[in-house]
């Protein structure tokens, strides 16, 4: 049943499990916490009760995920080390100093502003509470910048030479960080960030609307998040068409397993809708196809000839159907995103986006879209450049470390087992958090609260967990 | 023109690095560690409290000694992480369960006890598998070309057990002293005590480490006792000598800082034994920071980086400690 299960699958299949799990929360966590600095700013502009008690009950939630991001990402900052260390001794050079500024400019900036951000109103005042808070969103998005630089650069990698111990070094420190794919990637990850927070907290405003559709709260924050689909939503489904251009230019063979393109087209490529690639057959059964479409956008001509993966050696084909579906599965969701962004203007425009349950159930429904995509095009754009660790260059199987796979199948199991019991319990604390309303007085500079825990009193917790029974 | 020593400029950024996390999330590891010495619920919430809003600093330093590692000595890492696999994994799943200790706990009433017990577990698993790791590195691994060529059990020895237990005695002291810093009445007096017993403890741990270390290699003998060098290394266990005195008078006189911070030295005098021990190899007896050392371009560019912001970093999370400085009073947490 295992066979086939070396140490490299089990590596692999524990740096996927592990980055799954960890990819949710900083995706969670960008969005939010530039949210909660909207939120404060608005507050101390305009002086309203509402955008405070707001802050407050997203900075609980907040410190939950952060949370978890931080203990996840604890994790994956080793795992180099554990699971890859043939890949960690070959790009160490380049790879490593990205990652040493991620922690140098952005980590210990979030840490550092973090402790005043969720317990120091009372201690500093609103100003320098309000640097606090705009200092842990910038780290969060100086930590995209150099995370993203460095997978950009395994995907298109840019500016190195290889020394004579099979070393990638730098060349070009620019070229190296301001790879080809880079800008496209950050921009895509970020507005997904702020779309996948902005479907949370747009899904929690309508669970409460549907309940009482006179909450100020939950008005509000419906309010900004649908402002946020329906003007992000189709910002990011162009930056997903550019980034697909880019792909095709850098790494044309993943754009094949993402389109099923197993035979070259010379006459113009179909855009295939539906179907099941075969990777040992090399074809897709039951196609659904539209005849010159995938010629006419990734091509901008119908009659633009394509190559497929019948031109590319067989070893160094990626695993076509996992490509396939999850890029059908992230695409999916974004245009049910788009979807919800014109329902809620169309509502909005109408005066209805308070009173339409169907939009709130939509809503509602859609809470999850937004992670769903992000694993989706994750998975995407990691299985679409296999078998290398580094795009053309590194092989993956020469990427890993000399471990045993019983060793590897034990902490594999082990990570799995605590994963899932200490995330499950962390969202189910979440859901309960989101279960309650904001309410007047959310806990909040207006009340005398010296040094505390993580954001809550130990009794306002026990009220929203008798209230989510 | 100079040479400047790249890789000996690096070494000691990376053992900066360490040190600091070792002294920062040692204490807040020890606070888990003494957990189940405080069983009433309002003495946790105050240990709790006392680094709530600092923790994570703290433990992004152990992020930068690795990525810094990774960065800087690729091939120290790749050696090392293989070679302390098992060590580093629990290592790692402790810190989670620490880690959302800090944020669950307070979220639930039903399961806080479960919270407790993983702020525990998870404290003390992650400092006896850093302490392990410490002593596998030490006793030296096996390398063949530019990888780790031993078992996945090698790591595991009568010694590296020797400094597991170690490190936990010594976070547990740092965490105690903090206590003593940061709380008063009962608690601190508890506190008092502890210290007590754990600086008896960590006196004992680091005189069975120090007669243990030169029987490890030859090196480390001629290190430490070769005419003249013993000079110069005979200074550490004087000043450890010093410091202790006046560790103890300072318990003794019930004085709120002194304690934490004598303790600190004690960290530093016995961090600086250690380097003393390894220098110039990073994996014991088998590469040097040289041969480890990444091409000098990766250096110099992160130099920059480190030259700029850790004065940056030092001083604000200098200041996070400020605006939370003071006593953790018990009945100001919660109502």
């Amino acid at each position: 049943m295992f066979e086939g299960w070396d140490a490299v699958v089990l590596a692999r299949a524990q740096f996927a499990f592990t980055m799954s799990f960890h990819i949710i929360f900083p995706a969670f966590s960008i969005g939010l916490a530039s949210y909660l600095a909207v939120l404060e700013a608005l507050w101390l502009w305009t002086g309203r009760e509402v955008y405070i008690n707001l802050f407050n009950y997203w900075l609980k939630i907040f410190a939950v995920a952060f949370g978890m991001g931080v203990v996840s990402g604890i994790v994956m900052s080793y795992q180099f080390g554990t699971n890859w260390s043939a890949f960690s001794d070959k790009t160490g050079p380049v790879i490593g100093p990205l990652m040493a500024y991620e922690v140098l400019t952005a980590f210990f900036l979030e840490a550092g502003f973090l402790g005043v951000m969720l317990f120091g109103l009372q201690r500093v005042g609103p100003k320098l509470h309000f640097l606090a808070t705009l200092m842990v969103a910038i780290g969060t998005l100086i930590s995209a910048f150099w995370i993203l630089s460095a997978n950009s650069w395994m995907q298109t990698p840019t500016g190195h030479a290889i020394n004579a111990d099979g070393q990638f070094i730098a060349a070009d420190w620019l070229k190296v960080i301001f790879n080809p794919s880079f800008p496209y990637r950050l921009v895509h990850m970020v507005l997904a960030a702020y779309l996948t927070t902005a479907l949370v907290v747009g899904a929690v405003g309508a669970w409460h609307l549907l309940r009482d559709r006179h909450l100020a709260g939950p008005r509000v924050m419906f309010s900004m998040a649908m402002w946020m689909a329906t003007l992000v939503a189709p910002i990011q489904i162009l930056a997903g068409d550019q980034h697909g251009l880019n792909t095709l230019e850098h790494q044309p063979v993943k754009i094949m397993a993402m389109e099923g393109h197993f035979q070259s087209h010379k006459d113009g490529a179909p855009l295939i809708l539906f179907g099941l690639p075969n990777q040992s057959a090399g074809r897709v059964d039951y196609a659904i196809e539209v005849p010159k479409l995938g010629s006419v956008i990734l091509k901008h001509s119908p009659d633009a000839p394509m190559a497929g993966l019948d031109t590319v050696p067989r070893e160094n084909w990626p695993p076509v159907p996992i490509t396939f579906w999850s890029f059908r599965i992230m695409v999916g969701m974004g245009l049910l995103m788009l979807a919800l962004g014109l329902f809620s203007l169309l509502m909005r425009v109408q005066g209805k986006l308070y009173d339409s349950r169907l939009l709130h159930l939509f809503a509602v429904a859609m809470a999850p879209a937004g992670f769903i995509a992000v694993l989706a095009g994750w998975i995407t754009t990691e299985t679409g450049r296999q078998p290398f660790t580094v795009y053309g260059l590194l092989r993956t199987a020469e990427s890993a470390s000399p471990l045993a796979a019983p060793a590897v199948a034990s902490s594999l199991i082990a990570f799995i087992i605590v994963y899932f019991a200490v995330f499950t319990a962390g969202v189910i604390y979440l859901l309960r958090l989101m279960a309650a309303p904001p309410h007047p007085g959310e806990e909040g500079p207006s009340h005398e609260v010296p040094i505390r825990s993580a954001g809550i009193t130990p009794a306002a917790g026990a009220v929203t967990e008798g209230a989510a029974r | 023109m100079i040479a400047i020593d790249l890789a000996i400029i690096w070494a000691f950024i990376i053992a900066f690095a360490v040190f600091v996390y070792v002294v920062m999330d040692g204490f807040d590891l020890g606070l888990g560690i003494l957990f189940p010495l405080f069983p009433e619920k309002r003495d946790r919430d105050v240990v709790m409290n006392s680094v709530a809003p600092v923790w994570d600093g703290n433990e992004t330093w152990l992020v930068l000694g690795g990525g810094g590692l990774m960065a800087a000595f690729p091939l120290a890492y790749a050696v090392l992480m293989p070679a302390l696999y098992t060590p580093m994994i629990v290592m790692l799943l402790g810190l989670v369960f620490r880690g959302v200790a800090f944020e669950f706990r307070w979220r639930t009433t039903a399961q806080r006890n479960r919270w407790d017990i993983a702020f525990f577990g998870g404290s003390l698993l992650a400092t006896l598998a850093q302490g392990i790791a410490l002593g596998a590195i030490l006793q030296g691994v096996h390398v063949e070309g530019r990888s780790y060529a031993g078992g996945w059990w090698d790591w595991l020895t009568p010694f590296s057990i020797l400094t597991g237990v170690s490190l936990v005695v010594g976070y547990a002291l740092l965490g105690a002293t903090w206590l003593v810093m940061k709380t008063e009445g009962e608690l601190r007096d508890r506190a008092y005590h502890l210290s007590w017993v754990l600086l008896l403890a960590m006196l004992g741990t680091i005189a069975a480490v120090s007669i243990a270390t030169p029987f490890l290699h030859i090196q480390y003998t001629e290190r430490w006792f070769a005419w003249p060098n013993v000079l110069m290394t005979a200074q550490v266990p004087i000043s450890v000598a010093v410091v202790t005195a006046l560790l103890l008078r300072s318990l003794a006189r019930k004085y709120d800082y002194q304690p934490f911070f004598l303790t600190l030295a004690l960290f530093a005098l016995s961090y600086a034994g250690l380097g003393i021990s390894m220098y110039p190899y990073i994996v014991p007896q088998s590469i040097t920071i040289w041969q480890a050392a990444a091409p000098a371009n990766s250096q110099i560019f992160m130099l920059f980086g480190v030259a700029a912001l850790i004065p940056l970093i030092l001083g604000y999370t200098a200041w996070a400690y400020w605006v939370f400085r003071g006593k953790v009073k018990p009945e100001s947490g919660y109502h």
